[in-house]
């Protein structure tokens, strides 16, 4: 059994029909994203190995698992940021709205898929020119102060900036500017939103705001978000998807995932036995 | 107290004093030299000393007025020509190229920086004095520009490598180019940095004395166009204080005032702009 290199559920084998709860719902879900087969190495270090998997539309997924375990790689070969680092390479098929992400200009390609980082990393520009950077840098003919205004709003931000939106970024508090990374992804309307352990710099009063705003935004977007902390991917994803080095061991709904896992070693995972 | 005791705190004292005293003599130099061209070249300085050429030995009056515009020329040449190259250059080297180039080009630059000024000043004798057979001010300028070369290309790497990684994550996920994420962010977050640095190597390069000798040489009256020798003010001073006349000695005095001043104030003027504006704060 622990021979397995598969994963115990893949995109053929949609997650959702292993639930009787989960299947009424399946024919409402559609996948935003479908990762197939992705090798994934670094100089001649394989760090994913044949990783399929499905990211839903409007759906919270979460990707879980110890240090190293390839979930931010992973994260990272959604939007192609891996392609900055020298000597990455990717194998396999990842397609976004059923076309192949990786045939794509990668400009373009990455304003339809926003990220936020593990540490607030706003520019050293004023609050405002830092949401309307992706408006301006893409030439959108959008009424800029409108469409900064609205990205505010939606990141929960806009009430308690709005009366000094030219003070420096760096003003605002360590939450806050993690809200304000969000509001710039969010500016340039993504279709996916990837979020690398957006909260593993901020307090437990920061950490709840972002993951309440994590809920609403599934309303505009498609959200992935890495995270170390267990109890957070169940508070707020769909679909949680459990990373072991570097291999898939489980994608199931999150709450199948945390109380009936398929595999021994998520259940040794999830109740704390390594990691 | 046991003799050991004694003898360490007596050393500890005997160096504290030392280093002390040893900082003191650093600082003092500055205003030592400040206070003797205050004395000596204050008087000398008025308005004719801006405005009015050289007279001949025994007339008095007259000023410094072609020397001061002769620089001016010089070392806005020398920008246009060194900044831009030290600048793009830096930008390669911090955002571009990979371990080996960064290297070769950073230890050349090095090596340019540590070259004597008055070996710079043949060069750009014999590539463009002599071909042309004329001392001008643009070979001045040229030789100038070549010593700010790695003076910006050195400390503009500097400043770009200190912009952090993740801003420039930042700006590619969002759908930046390469070029764009230089422009739009890595460079702004740098610019009081690099504005720094050109203003420095700018100060420094003002004073250098060698490079001139043999490209500009040096001129009594108005240097007509850029072709021509011309004056400026470190070869006056050269000039003035080897002469025997008293009255060059205080205008020698006053030329290195006006320099030294000049400077001071291109030094606080880069400080000044370092404090101000939005700065990426240090994690």
């Amino acid at each position: 059994m622990h021979a397995s290199v598969r994963p115990v559920l893949s995109v053929n084998i949609p997650p959702i029909a292993t639930s009787p709860a989960a299947r009424e719902t399946s024919a409402a879900l559609s996948m935003r994203m479908t990762i197939s087969k992705v090798n994934f190495f670094y100089g001649s270090k394989q760090t994913l190995f044949d990783v399929s998997m499905g990211i839903a539309t409007n759906k919270v997924t979460s990707l879980i698992g110890p240090s190293g375990c390839g979930k931010s790689t992973l994260l990272r070969t959604l939007n192609r940021m891996y392609e900055i680092v020298r000597g990455a390479r990717l194998e396999g098929e990842i397609l976004l709205d059923g076309q192949n992400i990786l045939t794509q200009d990668v400009t373009s390609y990455r304003r339809r898929v926003g990220m936020v980082f593990q540490r607030p990393n706003p520019f050293p520009k004023s609050i405002f020119d830092n949401v309307a950077y992706g408006l301006r840098i893409n030439g959108s003919q959008a009424p800029i102060s409108e469409a900064v205004e609205k990205s505010l709003r939606h990141a929960a931000l806009w009430d308690e900036v709005k009366d000094h939106l030219h003070k420096s970024a760096y003003e605002l508090s360590g939450g806050q500017q993690q809200r304000l990374c969000i509001a710039r992804a969010l500016a340039v309307e993504p279709e996916v939103l990837l979020l690398d352990e957006p909260c593993s710099a901020l307090d437990p009063i920061s950490t709840a705001k972002i993951e309440e705003l994590l809920v609403q935004l599934k309303d505009f977007c498609t959200i992935v978000t890495v995270t170390h902390n267990m109890q957070q991917a169940a508070r707020i994803s769909d679909f949680t998807a459990f990373l072991l080095t570097g291999q898939l061991i489980e994608f199931s709904p999150t709450p199948q995932l945390f109380t009936t896992p398929g595999d021994p070693r998520t259940e040794a995972y999830i109740t704390g036995r390594f990691g | 107290m046991s003799p050991r005791l004694r003898w360490r705190k007596f050393v500890s004292g005997f160096m504290l004093t030392m280093t002390g005293v040893c900082a003191l003599v650093a600082v003092s130099v500055l205003f030592l030299i400040l206070g003797y061209l205050a004395v000596h070249g204050g008087a000398s300085i008025n308005w004719n000393f801006f405005t009015k050429l050289p007279v001949p030995v025994g007339e008095t009056g007259g000023g410094l007025a072609n020397a001061i515009l002769g620089s001016a020329k010089m070392l806005l040449l020398a920008t246009i020509f060194g900044v831009p190259i030290g600048f793009f250059g830096a930008i390669y080297l911090a955002e571009f190229s990979g371990g080996t180039t960064a290297f070769i080009v950073r230890y050349a630059a090095d090596l340019l920086n540590g070259v004597p000024s008055i070996v710079i000043g043949i060069f750009a004798y014999s590539l463009v004095v002599h071909p042309f057979k004329q001392y001008s001010t643009l070979a001045g300028g040229f030789a100038l520009g070549l010593m700010m070369i790695p003076i910006t290309l050195r400390s503009t790497e500097e400043f770009l490598r200190a912009v952090p990684n993740p801003l420039r994550e930042a700006a590619m996920a969002l759908g930046a180019s390469k070029w764009k994420t230089i422009a739009t962010v890595i460079v702004p977050a740098a610019y009081r940095g690099i504005l720094t640095a050109v203003l420095l190597a700018f100060a420094r390069v003002a004073g250098e004395t060698a490079p001139l000798l043999f490209t500009a040489l040096g001129n009594q009256f108005w240097s007509p166009g850029w072709t021509h020798p011309s004056a400026s003010l470190p070869v006056m001073i050269f000039t003035y204080a080897l002469a025997p006349y008293d009255d060059w000695h205080r205008q020698a005095w006053a030329a290195g005032l006006v320099l030294l001043v000049l400077i001071l104030v291109i030094n606080i003027v880069a400080r000044a702009i370092l404090s101000r504006g939005i700065a990426v704060p240090r994690s």
